[in-house]
């Protein structure tokens, strides 16, 4: 699942034309060699109305899952993808396509009743094992202007409480006739371990401190909104990187783009391979543990929380002194580019890692990525059920994106 | 009884003999060597022709749960399990539940055994009382009693003071202090190795250095007592650094590694994983396998210690070569498999090792890393030697536990076949080369593979 990033796919999107959302996907698979040749001319002429025919063996060839051993899919064409896991194995014509369902979701977003039947039928189940309030919501109201219903489970109140292990929980839910489930976890890698053992479509919705795929490509899309593209910009990511999964997406997400990404933090909360002045760095990113010479010329800022209840005293002396080097004020924020944003995943210690007056000023697109988290999520939710469906055969897939949000 | 055991290449480094010759049994003991001409009565013929013939395998480190932990293994599944895979005698740990305080727990565990007839099977005693650190068990009651060391296994003898007592009274009693060598507030929720692959999981690690610093204290207290210290399940290349400079002070200071780590590396957690076994120049091994990926987070690489990086996994196979470490120790642990299905964080230390041990560890030969006699070695004489056992030899007279191997057969894990109730392996569905095919203990066939083996003449 995780590949060094001198191997991943190359960075241009795989076709030049714009012939609705499937076609674009079908297109997406250009870098993916090995299916071509068997295929022939894959593409346009491959492209059915309904924008699966043409895809079937390849979703059915690839639908090999751990533990069954086997090579990995290839990455391209969102088709193939059963699950959301991480931003690890997207290549940049994958993540352009979300980006490109995300603009259409915006318009639907954008119309007085923000409903579409897309997903009408389908049942999207919330399995959230953390206290979560803008990513479940996000996902709840995403899932409901496609038409799903929604069911969310908490870990309080169920029977999860009473030792019901996580598997049988996602086998039950299964059961119930869940189409995806959404998880949240504290746990690192949780939801692979259902998507492991269960067949059922499963979406990353925060994994420990692992992934947080969602998160990550609404942070890059606000940006691309923002610049228009990601090629080349900096983007500066500051605080608690060692427990954060957003900034491990987000190292996958923006890199593919095309940005160049730093982590910023007090030694004592960076992981502990970029410290290291031999070991090979996990992610194609840099580090730096002075703020101050970080910031300097960087196109997008992104503190991130510091978790109050772990830290102090211990990787922390205080949070006085981590908001004296590291937190965003205005004058640091001065230092960078001229057309800098600030960005936060929320929830935000204003004081700490961030100050009021930049949280909520100009530079400020924190409410954006709110607004955008709901598009994004909607996007995935609908490439996902329809690649899923599409690959069961089963009734009435997702058709073309145009015909679905009519 | 006369048992003629013919035409099997007997390897026994204890006698520097590695030759094709028969071997004689009468009455549990090893009476005899003969050519194949020799005519002679016996009640019963083993025919070995083809096979290597070596002393039964000692395995200083093993897990067998009882009592208390019936459900993960039991002492007789746990000793079916051990003959399976070759060895005839095991040492097994202490932190069973109760744990193994007194002269009474350890005859427990030496009738239960008994009983069970299979392997011959010797009980460490704790360090501390309960293993809560806080106050030293009776070590030479239970070593007059039979066991056979003294280890808190599981964890670590954290108090530094009680630790210089134990090793100070293990010059009276003459047994070693095998100590887990792993600082408990470093190690503190490390569910895997430190570094890249931990960093990009979003795992929390245990650093080498959570090891290497208790190491280096053992080996002080050690210098200071003149206690017997033995390192368990090392696994870094700073514990091998320190374990070389204490042998180089005289230090009368031994170690174990596991099959596990000698072969298999943190890469195996990210699902990535082969076998890595490349020679020093980055040769792919002989014959290597193709490359089975195993999926992210998979629990049964949870094992403690951790699997460490390539580097260090060299550094171990380099020091059980130049003889620094002086034993090859499975560190059998079964677990159920509700203990591993579950996130990495939930799941339980340890890997089900006696099955397997022998296919991982002709991987080391197949690679051109150890010669099957130094393989033999580690896992019969020299562990014998570290802990003072009369076994691990076919000299003349020595008792007739051998085990007869078939190095050239190929098969895959299957842990359904598994005589241990711990399925928790990740090389289920590998491939291994390299089987056992019968084991006698004390001149008894414990175990065949069917079809396998002899005529009763």
């Amino acid at each position: 699942m995780i590949e060094s990033p001198r191997s991943r796919a190359p960075r241009t999107r795989g076709h030049g034309s714009d012939q609705g959302l499937e076609a674009k996907g079908q297109g997406s698979g250009a870098t993916d060699k090995g299916t071509d040749q068997e295929s022939g001319a894959r593409g346009e002429k491959l492209l059915p109305a309904n924008g699966r025919q043409g895809t079937q063996t390849r979703i059915l060839a690839s639908h090999v899952r751990p533990p069954t051993p086997g090579p990995r899919p290839p990455s391209d064409g969102w088709v193939q993808r059963q699950h959301v896991l991480d931003l690890d194995d997207f290549s940049s014509a994958e993540i352009e396509r979300v980006f490109d369902t995300a603009d259409s979701m915006k318009e639907v977003l954008a119309r007085p009743i923000p409903r579409v039947p897309a997903l009408r039928g389908k049942s999207i189940v919330n399995l959230f094992y953390e206290p979560s309030t803008r990513t479940r919501v996000s996902f709840e109201i995403a899932a409901k202007n496609l038409g799903a219903d929604v069911v969310n489970v908490a870990a309080g109140g169920s029977s999860i409480e009473k030792g019901e292990t996580l598997l049988d929980t996602a086998r039950t839910l299964r059961a119930l006739g869940a189409d995806v489930l959404v998880v949240r976890h504290k746990d690192s890698g949780a939801p692979h371990v259902i998507a492991q053992h269960i067949d059922v479509p499963v979406i990353n919705a925060g994994d420990g401190t692992h992934a947080h795929p969602t998160q990550a490509l609404l942070d890059a899309y606000t940006i691309r909104q923002h610049f228009g593209h990601l090629q080349g910009l900096r983007v500066l990511i500051v605080g608690d990187i060692a427990h954060s999964r957003v900034a491990r997406s987000n190292a996958w997400c923006l890199s593919t783009l095309g940005a160049e990404v730093i982590f910023c933090g007090p030694p004592t909360l960076l992981p502990p391979t970029l410290l290291s002045p031999e070991g090979h760095r996990p992610w194609p990113v840099e580090s730096d543990v002075r703020l101050d010479r970080a910031v300097e010329g960087v196109d997008v800022v992104m503190p991130l929380r510091v978790q109050l209840e772990r830290q102090e005293g211990n990787r922390l002396a205080s949070l006085r002194e981590y908001a004296r080097d590291f937190a965003i004020t205005r004058a640091r924020l001065e230092r960078a580019a001229p057309r800098a944003i600030l960005m936060h995943p929320g929830p935000m210690n204003e004081g700490v890692e961030v100050d009021a007056d930049v949280a909520h000023g100009d530079r400020s697109v924190i409410q954006e990525q709110v607004t955008n988290g709901v598009a994004i999520r909607m996007a995935v939710l609908y490439l996902l059920v329809s690649s899923v469906s599409a690959a069961e055969r089963s009734t009435s897939p997702a058709g073309p994106l145009e015909e679905r949000l009519r | 009884m006369k048992t003629r055991i013919r035409g099997g290449r007997v390897v026994d480094p204890s006698q520097r003999r590695d030759e094709v010759v028969d071997i004689v049994l009468v009455d549990g003991r090893v009476v005899d060597f003969i050519g194949p001409d020799h005519d002679g009565a016996f009640d019963r013929e083993i025919d070995a022709r083809g096979r290597v013939v070596a002393p039964g395998f000692v395995d200083l480190h093993c897990h067998l749960r009882e009592p208390g932990f019936e459900d993960k293994e039991t002492i007789a599944t746990g000793s079916l399990a051990a003959v399976a895979g070759g060895f005839t005698t095991i040492c097994c740990m202490p932190n069973t539940n109760p744990t193994i305080d007194t002269a009474g727990d350890v005859e427990f565990i030496l009738a239960t055994a008994r009983r069970a007839g299979l392997a011959r099977v010797i009980p460490l005693g704790t360090v501390t009382r309960g293993e809560r650190g806080k106050e030293l068990s009776d070590a030479s009651e239970m070593a007059g009693a039979g066991a056979i060391g003294f280890s808190d296994d599981g964890r670590p003898v954290v108090d530094a003071r009680l630790m210089r007592y134990a090793l100070a009274n293990s010059v009276r009693h003459g047994k070693p202090v095998v100590d887990h060598c792993e600082d408990p507030e470093l190690a503190a929720g490390g569910v895997m190795n430190e570094g890249r692959v931990s960093d990009l999981l979003g795992l929390n690690g245990q650093p080498a250095a959570a090891e290497e610093v208790m190491v280096h204290r053992d080996i002080e207290l050690a210098r200071h007592t003149g206690g017997r210290l033995h390192l368990a399940h090392i696994s870094t290349r700073g514990s091998v650094e320190l374990l070389r400079a204490a042998r180089r002070d005289g230090l009368l200071v031994t170690a174990e590694v596991t099959p596990h780590h000698l072969t298999m590396t943190e890469d195996w957690v990210l699902g990535s994983a082969d076998f890595g076994m490349r020679n020093a120049g980055g040769v792919p091994a002989r014959n290597p396998q193709p490359t089975f990926r195993t999926p992210a987070y998979d629990t049964r690489t949870k094992v403690n210690p951790p699997l460490r990086t390539e580097e260090d996994r060299r550094a171990l196979v380099e020091a059980l070569a130049e003889g620094l470490i002086d034993a090859i120790a499975t560190d059998h642990a079964p677990h159920r498999t509700i203990d591993k299905d579950c996130t990495y964080d939930e799941a339980a230390f340890g890997i089900s090792g006696f099955e397997t041990a022998l296919g991982l560890l002709l991987r080391l030969v197949d690679a051109g890393d150890l010669p099957l006699v130094e393989v033999i070695r580690r896992l019969t004489i020299e562990p014998c030697r570290a802990f003072g056992l009369p076994y691990g030899t076919l000299s003349i007279g020595a008792p007739a536990d051998l085990v007869i191997l078939d190095p050239g057969v190929e098969w895959t894990v299957d842990t359904d076949r598994f005589h241990s109730k711990g399925k928790n392996t990740p090389l289920q569905g590998h491939k291994l080369r390299g089987r056992v095919v019968a084991t006698i203990v004390d001149g008894r066939v414990v175990h065949q593979v069917e079809q396998e083996l002899s005529r009763v003449d």
